[in-house]
């Protein structure tokens, strides 16, 4: 790897975005309500630039600003995630957002600047960088889980996760603060190193606390708590950014921090993973059994997926690394197109959010209810759709790494999170047909479409993502 | 075409139908008709092409034939099919059983016609792929993908209870599959690769080999179904449309045995032979015990799927006596029973079709209003019982003298299973077509119509043909079953071998 001191080169996704987050504010101020729709798009066009940036502006792989930024494939791919769910969650918003008198311009503005902050915390490679990385991303996010400030709800959410959010950055700060101490250094390499063959009892305690602010993030199991109230409360298209983007960066820099800073201590923090991939999992699917609106559903369907997505992360191996990879491509993909689905009912205007008024869906919109379906039946983890392939590979992972009991409670899990899902199926597919939906927004419409045909058609053309994941594993270790 | 060969041709085809009738537009009646004719010109030309198939394999080697490969995953996962003589049979029995499904549904199924057919196609499409695979990740995406397009059928097109017994269906064999597919992890990451080929040429440890087959067990036991698996069955095929019914019985319930032959067998020889008494035990257990449940039923439905079941612990129990008889027999009787369950669940779905009732006692006396019915469900519930000169005849003396050989016990339980049969379904016959016709509604029930008749001739002459001529099939199988027994026998042998005269130390050293 490169040392690129201070060169701005690698940054310069980040650079492009910072500055035009800046201008947007201004212009916003400039403009005020007049330039709403303008500074939705430019913000759209701003995050396109940065995503083609990030694809196209090849480097070598490199540490810079004294290693407080790694730029490597497997940031490039984490990153493409996170943007690619910034992008098409902000693309879906504009209709929602008009519609209930909320699309104020400081909303592109805020998605800009939580995106900085988990391109950032990608590519933290100390712990100063990824507390400052952690922060903006959050900070950003407690605004607009409550951007619906009239609606009791939202802001219930927003405080919520504000308050629980700074609670968990406190732990995180702590824990960081322990490493440092006992490791000697903030530098994730360097602690790698001094870890080797000493097992420090206040690394393993910092460490507690550090997998806590980030188990947090990424809603997994047990500090859970906020997700299905947030995800419930905030409105569509914030929960549908939730869902997506940020749980790409906090499970990057969760993979990032646990694979180079404590790989000298893999049966210390394998404990911990396997402990929150077994609560997440459990927890995801048995409490999803009992709910009826669907973001709720979905709130503990995505506790599900994280603790499937940290099986791969508890084998520790390059194999479960691009399990991760693999398992976050396809979720993401998954939960925009849940969450498209989730935007497209409507009736009479007013958004609805239970499951039953899918009833019937198939009978008067075949091609909504049959990409849902194949969403669900992904989420499921039913061959041959993208799911069955993300599941897969974690999977193999532990089995390679010979954790057993992790992959068989893992497999019992999801056929209980199945019944859920299928739930969603019968709704759509068996039950009598209620009043159609208002027809839905271009944008919506191809996102459901998309993310359909994506998981539906995956083990056509399978390689290139394999490829690109293969390549990213590869270069953490 | 394209470097694919006439195996991908026949997962295609159904697919391709699939795709014509989606394109068709409309709801209207003629849009309706076009989407049957689409979907029985496709399984006519893939059982041709099935036939195809046949004509070209060679039923001299056990070695995989027709092969074709492309890489795919990378890292071992390919794209691999082939057949070699336990497959073949399956195939060309899938594609076969195909068209008699669409014609029964033809007037039986009035809404989201073209749904329906499609859904039939697609699972046409997945099961052929079940049987073609080379490649244990293919294999399992072929194998659990046919539950979407069921769970489908059962719960739109079912009736009563449909959504009950489509989640039970699913759930089950999610259940059993998941855990094959760790243990095709496990497989993955000994040999490096998840070709069939390879892997059966793979020495498992032995300790490796009891955990990988207890977890093949548990799917293909759930798919079989054994006893005490089997209790989604009956529910899955009581709710089911006739059409679902017959692909059930016919084809899906194969997969299991199929499965067992292909996998479980070759692959755990050592496992297979700790766990054999096990799956004897099972296997008389499901015949006495769902044979006496048969009895007592009141579903027409119900009762043949129990039946099915005990017909399945025949397989079971002759796939694992290990020898030439016991696994050529229950090759043979799984492709005897796809026709004749098959041909029993038409039956039931001629006379629900036309009084939308499965309660036996809602029926009686139908010899008087209808001959040729009388006369074809006749010769199905004989095949059914076993009569000699009948398909079912075959397969249950072969799989029985077998187990002779391994146990005596064993046999003499099955044979008491055969009684029952015979009680079961001579009882369920006497009920339904003899006696007084005094129903009001049954006085005036048409005979079967000429799409019927086209529909049964074909399963009654090849009931009557394989029951007096089983070499066709019997032959095929022949080699690859040779295959079979000799893999499973080796590992013993080779270790007595061992045992007797200690390998000299390397030469040359």
């Amino acid at each position: 790897m490169v040392t690129a001191g201070f060169s701005l080169s690698p940054v310069l996704p980040e650079f492009i975005l910072a500055i035009g987050a800046l201008a947007l504010l201004l212009l916003g101020a400039i403009g005020g309500e007049r330039w709403t729709k303008a500074l939705y798009e430019l913000a759209i066009v701003i995050l396109g630039v940065v995503l083609l940036t990030v694809v196209f502006n090849h480097r070598a792989p490199s540490v810079s600003f004294d290693g407080a930024f790694v730029d490597d494939a497997f940031a490039h791919f984490m990153k493409v995630l996170a943007l690619f769910g910034s992008i098409t969650t902000l693309l879906m918003s504009i209709p929602f957002l008009r519609q209930q008198g909320i699309n104020k311009f400081e909303f592109p503005i805020l998605v800009m600047l939580s995106t900085l902050g988990m391109l950032t915390l990608i590519s933290a490679g100390n712990l100063i960088a990824l507390y400052l990385g952690f922060e903006l991303m959050s900070l950003a996010l407690y605004v607009i889980a409550a951007f619906h400030r009239e609606d009791g709800r939202a802001s219930e959410a927003g405080l919520k996760y504000f308050v629980l959010g700074a609670l968990s950055s406190g732990l995180l700060l702590y824990g960081a603060s322990l490493i440092y101490g006992f490791a000697g250094s903030i530098d994730f390499g360097v602690i790698g190193t001094a870890l080797q063959g000493n097992k420090a009892i206040g690394v393993v305690f910092g460490l507690v606390f550090l997998s806590a602010g980030l188990a947090f993030k990424m809603s997994a199991v047990p500090f859970h708590m906020w997700t299905p109230d947030v995800y419930e409360g905030a409105p569509t298209p914030v929960t549908a950014f939730f869902a997506t983007a940020p749980k790409m960066a906090a499970v990057a820099i969760t993979v990032r921090v646990i694979i180079t800073a404590f790989p000298g201590i893999l049966a210390q923090w394998q404990q911990i993973i396997v402990f929150i991939s077994i609560a997440s999992m459990i927890l995801g699917s048995f409490a999803a059994i009992g709910q009826t609106n669907f973001k709720r559903l979905m709130a503990y369907s995505a506790i599900g997926n994280m603790g499937f997505a940290l099986v791969g992360l508890s084998a520790g191996t390059e194999a479960g690394v691009f399990g991760v990879l693999i398992y976050m491509l396809i979720y993401l993909v998954m939960t925009l197109g849940t969450f498209a689905a989730i935007l497209a009912m409507k009736r009479k205007g007013l958004n609805i959010e239970t499951t039953a008024d899918l009833a019937g869906l198939s009978q008067h919109n075949g091609p909504m209810a049959f990409f849902l379906a194949m969403i669900m039946f992904s989420l499921a983890g039913v061959p041959p759709l993208a799911g069955f392939f993300a599941k897969f590979y974690v999977f193999q992972a532990a089995i390679q790494a010979n954790l057993f009991g992790l992959a068989i409670i893992g497999v019992l899990s999801s056929v209980v999170a199945a019944y859920y899902y299928l739930r969603i199926v019968k709704i759509m597919y068996f039950d009598a047909p209620v009043e159609a939906f208002d027809p839905m927004s271009p944008a919506v419409n191809a996102v459901l479409a998309l993310s359909g045909g994506f998981v539906f058609l995956f083990w056509l053309w399978p390689e290139h993502f394999v490829n690109a994941a293969t390549a990213a594993a590869h270069s953490l270790f | 075409m394209f470097g694919f060969g006439i195996l991908t041709g026949l997962v295609a085809l159904p697919l391709i139908g699939a795709a014509f009738i989606l394109v068709l537009r409309g709801d209207d009646e003629a849009t309706r008709g076009n989407a049957r004719w689409v979907a029985l010109l496709t399984t006519l030309v893939t059982f041709v092409l099935a036939l195809v198939a046949w004509g070209r394999f060679d039923t001299g080697t056990s070695a995989f034939q027709l092969i074709e490969s492309k890489a795919w995953f990378g890292s071992g996962i390919s794209y691999k099919l082939g057949v070699d003589g336990i497959s073949m049979p399956f195939v060309v029995l899938t594609a076969f059983l195909m068209p008699f499904c669409i014609l029964a549904s033809w007037t039986s199924i009035h809404m989201r016609v073209r749904e329906y057919f499609i859904a039939f196609l697609v699972l046409e499409a997945l099961m052929i792929g079940v049987f073609c695979s080379l490649d244990l990740v293919l294999f399992y995406l072929f194998f659990e993908g046919g539950l979407i397009p069921m769970f489908l059928i059962i719960g739109i097109w079912g009736h009563d209870r449909r959504i009950y017994a489509s989640l039970k269906f699913f759930l089950y064999t999610l259940l059993g599959s998941l855990l094959m597919l760790l243990a095709i992890m496990k497989m993955y990451g000994v040999a490096g690769t998840t070709d069939i080929e390879v892997l059966l040429h793979t020495p498992f440890a032995r300790s490796t080999q009891i955990w990988l087959f207890l977890a093949f067990f548990a799917s293909f036991a759930v798919k079989m179904p054994m006893w005490p698996v089997h209790t989604w069955l009956p529910d899955a095929h009581v709710e089911a449309p006739t059409a679902g019914s017959v692909i059930l019985a016919g084809i899906l319930l194969k997969m299991g045995g199929y499965g067992f032959l292909r996998f479980s067998l070759p692959m755990f020889p050592e496992a297979s032979h700790y766990f054999a008494p096990l799956v004897f035990a099972l296997s008389v257990i499901a015949i006495v015990y769902t044979s006496l449940v048969a009895l007592v039923q009141v579903n027409m439905k119900k009762l043949i799927a129990y039946s099915s079941i005990a017909h399945m612990g025949f397989v079971t129990m002759g796939i694992f006596t290990m020898n030439q008889q016991g696994i050529q027999g229950a090759v043979f009787l799984m492709i005897s029973h796809g026709i004749i369950s098959g041909a029993l669940f038409l039956c039931v779905g001629v006379v629900y079709d036309r009084m939308h009732s499965l309660e036996i006692a809602s029926y009686g006396g139908l010899v008087n209003r209808m001959p040729r019915y009388a006369l074809a469900f006749m010769v199905f519930t004989m095949a059914n019982v076993g009569l000699p000169g009948t398909s079912g005849f075959v397969g249950e003396f072969l799989t029985m003298i077998a187990a002779f050989e391994v146990n005596t016990w064993v046999a003499l339980i099955a044979t008491l299973g055969t009684i029952l049969a015979a009680a079961y379904a001579l009882f369920l016959y006497r009920r339904v077509v003899f006696g007084v016709l005094d129903k009001a509604s049954l006085k005036t029930i048409l005979d079967l119509n000429t799409r019927e008749i086209v529909m049964l001739v074909p399963l009654i002459a090849l009931t009557l043909y394989y029951g007096v001529h089983p070499a066709p099939i019997l032959d095929a199988s022949q080699a690859t079953v040779d295959g079979v027994v000799r893999a499973v026998s080796l590992p013993i042998s080779e270790h007595t071998a061992a045992l007797g005269a200690p390998v000299p130390a390397t030469a040359g050293q």
